[in-house]
């Protein structure tokens, strides 16, 4: 039991902290990636562009 | 065209017709053979519900009514905002009486005399009902009426199914009714937030599937390839309000017929998981759902897009990684380990940065249109809404720190920064996404009148001002005369000198509540006028009666 705690929260403290700064990470090349700017802009016009 | 009239039961009304006799079969069994009168009367409660709704299917079935609305009408999507309207009423009638709720406990805190000695207006039961009133029946239908308006516009799609968005909207409704009716019984399960006992949070996990596949549904439909932001924000709101409902609320009730339950978890980890699930209830009820709102109506009120839409990705993501993690500040010298409590308080710190991310793309909208909160007291109800989320996410870290938290914990300091928010961020948000809706929902030129929304914006400003100027003179108070020693190691006060130095303190509380109250009915007053005697958009054009067909 205790080994398997530790075994698990060693994996939590270096395993899960990689993992998260990787996805964050890929959120900000994705929300920075120059390219997506156009998309960006267009989709930040959704809410102004409905019809009624 | 052909005018057969649909003569066939749909998958929907079978499906829903079972779900509900079956709701209605179980709770009537319960009802029938329960010793307790309280889970008597609402197993009865939900069992009627459940058969008016069967009743409603089918009537509107053998009317031949039950034709499937057109999911676009000339080209443009025809969206279906019945139920939006509904969320939007509910939501002003329970904030009044939420707000109502809140000045007579606060009336009862200043003087004990108006308890009345009578058990179901005692302030240990009226307090969940404030609570619960104000946050998930004002706020809970706010973001249900919004979320279902802006995922169809941002999506250009109507809703899915016709009974659907229904269940969705009324059964909420009714589990805040047993919900509340409950507490003023003494129901309660004691967890703050989670009152409702388990046939409430069964009846509530209904709903909720139902609710997180009709805005999926929308947005399955969607015309609109890129999915809005705000969408972002409602989806993590629902995803995230279901786990932590689900693990929080993990009960087994003592016996079928007993409105009591024993959650699973033992000890700490259940104070664990209760501060989980509180503190994500303040980030993914209050916060997530909210800022969807911001969102979308300020720049659609603003005529001007988000100031950056690449803010707000990484605003999104970064909230959601974060606020999972905070809620062990909540338990700061108890016996949660030291570093659990230690994590919460720094994740609540690295919290600063996303939350004025979120504040700063939210102000920065205006920049170069400024000139429009001289002239539009709905547009500045909604941007001092973000300074005052701006100001209540500063506060909150700071009181999270553990030698800060030594002081303020158990204070009434507490109390101020969550109406801070509360008043302050999620009120006004949600005033000024009510009054951008209810001219737009029954398309109306403008309001009745922005002179009364400049009066409610006034007198609300001054009510909030008070109340938090007041618990936080009164809590830091408390929390020093708590800690208070004389020369010889002694606690220099008794605690009730700690109560009755507060005294001055509640009655400016009461008043501000008060005043709070007053704002919100004139704001009701103001929507009863504008649905009332407002002008309509294009009263000459035909094409309007085509753009509600749903009932």
């Amino acid at each position: 039991m205790d080994a398997t705690y530790t075994a698990l929260a060693h994996f939590a403290q270096t395993g899960g902290l990689l993992y998260f700064m990787a996805i964050f990470a890929g959120v900000i090349v994705y929300a920075c990636w120059p390219g997506n700017g156009e998309r960006f802009d267009d989709a930040s016009h959704i809410p102004l562009r409905e019809d009624d | 065209m052909g005018e057969r009239k649909v003569r066939y039961l749909s998958l929907e009304e079978g499906g829903f017709s079972l779900l509900l006799l079956s709701i209605a079969i179980f709770c009537l069994v319960i009802a029938g053979k329960t010793w307790d009168p309280v889970l008597a009367f609402h197993t009865a409660l939900i069992a009627l519900a459940s058969l008016a709704g069967i009743f409603f299917i089918f009537r509107r079935y053998f009317d031949g009514n039950n034709t499937p609305a057109p999911l676009e009408i000339n080209g443009k999507p025809n969206y279906n905002m019945a139920p939006v309207k509904f969320a939007a009423w509910a939501s002003v009638f329970w904030g009044i009486a939420g707000f109502t709720v809140g000045v007579i406990i606060a009336s009862q805190l200043a003087f004990p005399a108006l308890n009345f000695d009578l058990p179901w207006i005692n302030f240990g039961r009226l307090r969940p009902l404030h609570t619960s009133a104000v946050i998930f029946a004002f706020g809970g239908n706010v973001l249900l009426g919004t979320s279902l308006y802006v995922v169809q516009r941002t999506c250009q799609a109507r809703l899915p199914g016709a009974i659907a968005p229904w269940f969705v909207v009324l059964g909420y409704n009714l589990f805040i009714v047993v919900a509340g009716t409950g507490y003023l019984l003494g129901v309660t399960q004691g967890k703050e937030y989670a009152e409702p006992e388990w046939y409430a949070d069964w009846l509530l996990t209904i709903v909720w599937v139902g609710y997180l596949l009709t805005f999926l549904g929308c947005i399955w439909r969607r015309k609109e390839p890129h999915i809005y932001v705000a969408n972002w924000f409602y989806l993590a709101f629902i995803v995230t309000i279901a786990v932590l409902h689900l693990f929080n609320n993990a009960s087994v009730p003592v016996s079928i017929y007993s409105t009591k339950s024993y959650i699973v978890w033992a000890g700490v980890q259940d104070a664990m998981v209760q501060w989980w699930y509180g503190h994500n209830a303040v980030g993914f009820f209050l916060t997530a759902g909210f800022l969807a709102i911001m969102y979308y109506f300020i720049p659609k009120r603003a005529e001007r897009p988000v100031y950056s839409y690449r803010l707000s990705i990484v605003h999104f993501w970064a909230l959601i990684f974060l606020y999972m993690w905070a809620g062990p500040h909540h338990l700061h010298y108890t016996s949660l380990p030291q570093w659990a409590s230690t994590l919460g308080m720094t994740f609540s710190i690295i919290l600063w940065m996303p939350s004025w991310g979120g504040m700063i793309n939210g102000l920065m909208t205006l920049s170069g249109a400024w000139d429009k909160l001289r002239t539009d007291p709905v547009l500045r109800m909604m941007v001092v809404s973000v300074a005052f989320y701006g100001m209540a996410t500063f506060e909150g870290p700071l009181m999270s720190i553990r030698a800060v938290n030594g002081l303020s914990h158990y204070t009434d300091w507490t109390i101020g920064h969550v109406h801070a928010g509360a008043l302050g961020w999620v009120g006004y948000i949600s005033f000024g996404a009510l009054y951008c809706l209810v001219p737009w929902l029954y398309h109306k030129k403008s309001l009745y009148s922005l002179r009364l929304v400049n009066w409610h914006f006034w007198i609300s400003t001054l009510g909030i001002v008070f109340y938090i100027c007041a618990m936080w003179v009164s809590g830091i108070m408390q929390g020093l005369m708590w800690r208070a020693y004389d020369s010889l190691g002694f606690l220099e006060y008794s605690f009730i000198e700690t109560v009755d130095a507060m005294y001055p303190f509640y009655v400016i509380r009461a008043f501000g509540g008060l005043l709070f109250l007053a704002g919100a009915l004139i704001m009701l007053y103001n929507l009863l006028m504008t649905v009332r005697v407002g002008e309509s958009v294009g009263s000459e054009a035909a094409g309007q009666p085509a753009m509600a067909p749903a009932e």
